[in-house]
Parts: structure tokens; C-alpha cells; sequence
């Protein structure tokens, strides 16, 4: 017999509190990664598709912030498995997904359509790039004396131009094509990889929160509110920091003569930002009608699990959904936008307010799918691990969600390096 | 030949062919041998007979090596009260591994419920485990196949496969499964594999001192507890999940989730 004098804590044991009658073996076993890995693909798939606007729909108004966005959701890829990794018992068996996949189950697509999109990501990158790469190259080596940091530079953009090093006019047309044609394919693949992720809880027949066909066509159209959300609030704040440096002549380009100036930085971003708005709000209207038309539902049909959804969703969970989620995370930042004299500076904080509450989204779903018993007898109340105690409550804790959110921009500072996201050169298509 | 010609023959040979040969079957050897294998596996459980002493609980955790200090537990038992003024009591205590040594219910938080014994309605004990289901959501939910189906019908984890992602705990209707709290792998009941497929009884089944809980073979109508689920009137857990568990119990209430 084992028996020991400590109770050995079982996983989820930490951050759940049990009211009333909850099955022995439940517990919030999904945690705080689980929010912040359909809040992370969300945000991939929402800077793709605004990318894809430019380069498919030819909205040429988008061409600055379309680049941006693709180095961008770039940034954020590898970032979308992170929290699954952390999440994991196992971590070191996290590839057997990819080596076994057991195609009936919704996680085992997660291996084939994330390599797909990511491949789709990097191919649409290159041919962006190509020309500059080029350049580069050959800028390195018209120079008379190279440092050892150049040679590096010489060999890592030799590399990646692929040996492709034809800029000429027609060239450049082509990639301009295939480039297209990638964002094309592209679009309907980041749906997929973000309406699988939504697929993953809404075929969970045992979770009555989580069961709704509806919950793939939700959480794509709140993956591309909060993408396109990002894309404007880092876009704002990378020109402002531009700006900043521009007017101060801090930044190595800001000393070349066709640098962009402070005003032209300004009107530049007023133009995007106004533009990309009216598409978020587009889509944060499909968003929201599907969230309360889901809920209706369930509040009209009136089945079995009603009586226990009513009290998390109404009584118990009623702050964190109507008055974060819808209030301050939609209406609040609906108003902002469509209320006459929307500038720049009302737009960012109404994005800041929209990430929130697709955030808070996710975390209603999540959490919430798990606040009540399966015997619908008894309630379970999730308390995030702020200060860890132990390897499991790090990384399931505040400090493990912190490092997944902070990581795409430490990510982004290198990747704009090899491809600056705000490049300018005149002779590329683009 | 002409290229024409042998494009021309060979699509008229294909199709010619296919209409006789789509008659035929094929046929996997392992398939046609699990059809018509002589053992399937199930459970009965007499709610009737329960007491709620928890030994099939403390034999559960010692056979199969799960700590009898983790709040986790393969198999429990339920107890409900209703009381005359129409109130609703169910719990728990750690799954009953203590077994129902008092009366009052526990309401989780610390907080009791003490009942006045001439007030309660009714009163029972629901053993409850693994339902081995015939078309189980676990097993279909598994990213990598570490949960599988056996062909006499029992459903079991790979430890050495489980990657714990946890789907499988999410996607079971009945809270059967768990992390195993030192091997971090999905655990749940085996019907005590190891010891059916040697021809013991499970431990739970040898620990009931009511005879509560049997093991059967549903496949072999002269097994006794088979004559029971095909001439008595006997139910299942939540059946609107389209699982068909294997778990069978007498004196199934309505309330039971």
C-alpha cells in the first residue's frame, strides 16, 4: 500500500477549487495555455489574412502595414505551438503528433496544416524579400573592406536569395504573381489552421459550453479581429518609435537622404489606420452576432445543460462575459470607432481593448467550458498560479502565459533584421 | 498499337473490369477474427447492493499502484440523498477510498451538510468506473493513438505513447480518466486487463463484499450476469452521448448524471 503523510497534488489540483458535487477525477485541466494558444494561432491567422488583403484584393492602400503584418504573423508562428508544449505532461512527446498522427482526432490535422501554413508564410516572405536579399548581396560585396559581420551578413543573404538573383523588371513581376497566388492559398489555410483550433472544443460532445457547430466560424472571425487588432497597435507603436527616431536622428536610415520624414511617417499611418479599422469592425460585427446568436440558442432551446450554463453564464461568470468581454472588449471599442472624429491615437486604444476581449473571449470559453461538472451538480473555480511555487505551476501560470506573449516581439526585433518591415525600395514592384 | 487504340482498350478493359470486381470484397484477416471473437467484456453494477464501504476503491488504488493520497481515483462511489423537502445531496469524499462513515454531506470548501435522518427521501450509493464504451470519444480523440480499443472490447492507455495533452480527459462524458500524478500520462480504469485476460476477477469485483459489482462476458449468454442484462431491466450513463457504454446498472435513478 502507498500511503504518505503529504497529499501528493495531482495535475490541476493547484489552480482548482471544487463546489458542491464535481466528479473525482475533474479538474481545470486545460489552464491558462489553453486560453492563450487559440488567442496565439488567432493572432497568425489574423495578421495573414490582413496581409492577404493587399496582396490578393490588391487594396493598395494597405501596402505598408500588408508587409508588416506578414513579417509580423512570421514573428508569431512558432509562437502558436508554444503554449501547446508548455501545456503538455509530456513535452518531449510533443512529436509524436507529427510522427503518429491519429487522423480522428482534430489536434492530429494541428501537425500537416501548421507546417503547411508555415511553409505558405515563408515562401509568400521570400518572394517579398528576394529583391531585397539581392541587393543586400550585392551591396556587401561592392565594398572595399569587410568586417567579419559583413561576411556573415554576405553568407546568410547569399543564402537565402536562393541563388535566385535576377531583378530585372520581369522578374520582379513574377514574384510579384507568386507572391499573390501564395497569399491566395494562404487565406483559406489560415482559416483552416484557426476553424480546426475551434473545431478542437466545439466537437467536444462531453463539454455542453464547448458542443456548438458554430464554434469554428466564431473563433475564425475573432482570430481575424484580434490579428488585424495587433497589426494596427504595433503598427502605431513601431511608427511612432520610427517617428521618434526619425525626428531625432537616432536610426541608422534616418541619416540616408530619401529616409521618410516625420510628417510623411505621420500621414502614412493616419491613411492605413482608418483603413484597416473598417475592416476590423466588419469583422468584429460577424464575431459578436455569431457569440450572441450561440447563446441565444442555447438560452431559447432550453436543453438538459441549460439550467447549469444559466448559472456559470449569467450569475457566476457574468463579469468576465458581459461586462469584460462584450463590454469593455467590443462596445466599448465599437463605439470608439464608429463615434464621428476617430483619429489615430482613439483607434490604438480601441485596439488595445479589442485584443482584451478576444482575450477574455478565449478565456470564457475555455475556463468556462470547465467551471462546471460533468454531473451538472457542482461548480469549479479556476485560480491562475501568479507566483510559482514549482515547474508546473511556471509554466501554467501567469509567468508561462507572460513568456508566450512576449516572445513573437523578441521574435519580430530579429526577424527585422534579415527582412525590414518597413523597407522601402523603389525599384521593387511591391 | 497506336496510342489512341491502347488508351481506348485499356479504359475499356478497366472499366469492364471493375463492375465484376467491385463484387469483391476485402477482407482483413484481423477484422473478420475481432467480428467473431468469442469474448467482449462489460460490467454490471447492482445500485441496490451498494453500501458505499469504498473497499472496491482502496483494491482499485492498491492493485493498480495509484497513490492512496492523490485525489484521484480509477473507480468511486456516489452517494445521493434526497430529502423529503424535495433538496438534492450527492458527493464523494476522495471517491469514498475511506468508504461513508458519516452522514453528513460533504459540500466541498470545507463546508458539511448535516441531514435530519427522518427528513431524508431516499438515499442510495452509485459505484461508478470506466464504461468501456463501444464507441468510445476518448479514443477517437487521442492525437497520436496512445488510447485504443482492444478487440474484446476494453479501452487502454499507452503510457509510453501519451503525450498528456489531456483531450482524452476532456472528451470522456463520465470523468473516468485523470493524470496519473507520478507517470503524467492520461490514466482510467483497465477492467484490471492484466488479471481478465488471465481469468481473475477484477480487484474491484473481488473486493465487493455485496457482490455489487460483476464482470462479464456479454458475448456468452450462459454467463450468468449476462442472463441478468438480457432479461432484466438494466440502464446506462447518459446514453444521449451516443457512447453505448458497456457498464451496466440495476437501479439506475434518473438523477444519475
Amino acid at each position: 500500500m502507498i500511503e504518505h503523510a503529504a497529499d501528493m497534488i495531482v495535475h490541476g489540483e493547484a489552480w482548482t477549487i471544487k463546489e458542491l458535487f464535481v466528479l473525482p477525477n475533474e479538474y481545470i485541466y486545460w489552464s491558462i495555455q489553453i486560453v492563450m494558444y487559440p488567442f496565439m494561432t488567432g493572432l497568425v491567422a489574423g495578421a495573414f489574412v490582413l496581409s492577404s488583403l493587399y496582396h490578393v484584393f490588391h487594396v493598395e492602400k494597405l501596402k505598408e502595414i500588408a508587409k508588416f503584418s506578414l513579417v509580423f504573423s512570421f514573428a508569431l508562428l512558432p509562437v502558436a505551438m508554444m503554449p501547446l508544449l508548455l501545456h503538455l505532461q509530456q513535452p518531449f512527446r510533443g512529436i509524436n503528433v507529427m510522427m503518429t498522427p491519429h487522423f480522428t482526432s482534430a489536434i492530429a490535422a494541428f501537425g500537416i496544416v501548421f507546417t503547411t501554413y508555415a511553409c505558405i508564410v515563408a515562401t509568400e516572405l521570400w518572394f517579398v524579400y528576394r529583391v531585397y536579399f539581392v541587393r543586400q548581396v550585392e551591396k556587401i560585396r561592392s565594398q572595399e573592406l569587410k568586417s567579419v559581420f559583413d561576411i556573415g551578413r554576405l553568407a546568410l543573404f547569399t543564402a537565402l536569395t536562393l541563388g535566385a538573383m535576377d531583378t530585372s523588371k520581369e522578374a520582379q513581376v513574377k514574384d510579384h504573381k507568386a507572391c499573390s497566388t501564395m497569399a491566395a492559398i494562404g487565406i483559406p489555410v489560415a482559416c483552416f489552421l484557426h476553424g480546426y483550433a475551434g473545431f478542437i472544443f466545439g466537437s467536444v460532445k462531453a463539454n455542453a459550453l464547448w458542443m456548438t457547430p458554430l464554434m469554428p466560424v466564431i473563433f475564425i472571425c475573432s482570430a481575424v479581429v484580434s490579428g488585424i487588432a495587433l497589426c494596427i497597435l504595433c503598427y502605431v507603436i513601431t511608427q511612432e518609435i520610427r517617428k521618434f527616431m526619425a525626428k531625432r536622428k537616432m536610426a541608422r536610415w534616418a541619416d540616408d537622404p530619401g529616409a521618410p520624414t516625420v510628417e510623411q511617417l505621420e500621414g502614412a499611418k493616419q491613411e492605413e489606420v482608418s483603413m484597416v479599422s473598417n475592416y476590423l469592425l466588419y469583422f468584429m460585427i460577424a464575431a459578436v452576432t455569431l457569440e450572441i446568436l450561440d447563446m441565444i440558442f442555447r438560452g431559447y432551446t432550453q436543453v438538459k445543460s441549460w439550467d447549469i450554463l444559466r448559472e456559470v453564464l449569467l450569475d457566476r461568470d457574468f463579469t468576465k462575459i458581459f461586462i469584460l468581454q462584450y463590454g469593455l472588449g467590443n462596445v466599448v471599442p465599437f463605439l470608439m470607432m464608429i463615434l464621428p472624429g476617430r483619429n489615430v491615437r482613439r483607434t490604438t486604444i480601441a485596439c488595445a481593448l479589442v485584443l482584451f476581449g478576444v482575450f477574455m473571449m478565449r478565456w470564457n470559453v475555455v475556463i468556462g467550458g470547465q467551471a462546471f461538472s460533468l454531473s451538472f451538480a457542482g461548480f469549479m473555480h479556476y485560480h491562475l498560479p501568479i507566483i510559482p511555487h514549482d515547474a508546473e505551476t511556471f509554466k501554467e501560470g501567469f509567468f508561462g502565459a507572460l513568456t508566450v506573449m512576449v516572445t513573437p516581439f523578441v521574435l519580430f526585433y530579429f526577424i527585422n533584421k534579415i527582412m525590414p518591415a518597413f523597407h522601402k525600395d523603389e525599384d521593387v514592384v511591391h | 498499337m497506336e496510342r489512341r487504340d491502347f488508351l481506348k482498350n485499356s479504359i475499356m478493359i478497366v472499366a469492364g473490369a471493375s463492375v465484376p470486381l467491385s463484387a469483391l470484397e476485402f477482407v482483413d484477416p484481423k477484422e473478420v477474427l475481432a467480428a467473431n471473437l468469442d469474448i467482449h467484456w462489460a460490467f454490471l453494477l447492482n445500485t441496490h447492493k451498494c453500501v458505499g464501504c469504498g473497499f472496491c476503491v482502496k483494491a482499485c488504488k492498491t492493485e493498480n499502484d495509484i497513490p492512496f493520497n492523490a485525489k484521484v481515483t480509477r473507480t468511486w462511489v456516489e452517494r445521493y440523498v434526497y430529502t423529503k423537502d424535495d433538496r438534492r445531496y450527492i458527493d464523494s469524499p476522495d471517491g469514498a477510498l475511506n468508504g461513508y462513515t458519516e452522514s453528513r454531506i460533504d459540500l466541498g470548501q470545507g463546508n458539511f451538510q448535516e441531514i435530519d435522518p427522518n427528513n431524508v427521501g431516499k438515499a442510495f450509493f452509485v459505484p461508478k468506473l470506466c464504461n468501456h464504451c463501444e464507441t468510445p470519444p476518448c479514443t477517437q480523440v487521442c492525437p497520436v493513438g496512445a488510447t485504443y480499443k482492444t478487440d474484446d472490447g476494453v479501452v487502454l492507455v499507452d503510457k509510453e505513447w501519451c503525450i498528456g495533452c489531456g483531450y482524452c480527459i476532456m472528451a470522456c462524458p463520465y470523468g473516468a480518466r485523470f493524470f496519473h500524478p507520478t507517470d503524467h500520462v492520461a490514466d482510467k480504469c483497465t477492467f484490471c486487463y492484466h488479471r481478465i485476460t488471465k481469468g481473475l476477477e477484477t480487484a474491484c469485483v473481488n473486493a465487493c463484499p455485496f457482490g455489487a459489482r460483476k464482470m462479464l462476458n456479454i458475448k456468452d449468454i450462459n454467463d450468468p450476469n449476462t442472463q441478468i442484462i438480457l432479461n432484466e431491466r438494466v440502464g446506462v450513463l447518459k446514453d444521449e452521448f451516443g457512447t453505448r457504454p458497456q457498464a451496466f446498472y440495476i437501479g439506475l435513478a434518473q438523477e444519475v448524471r
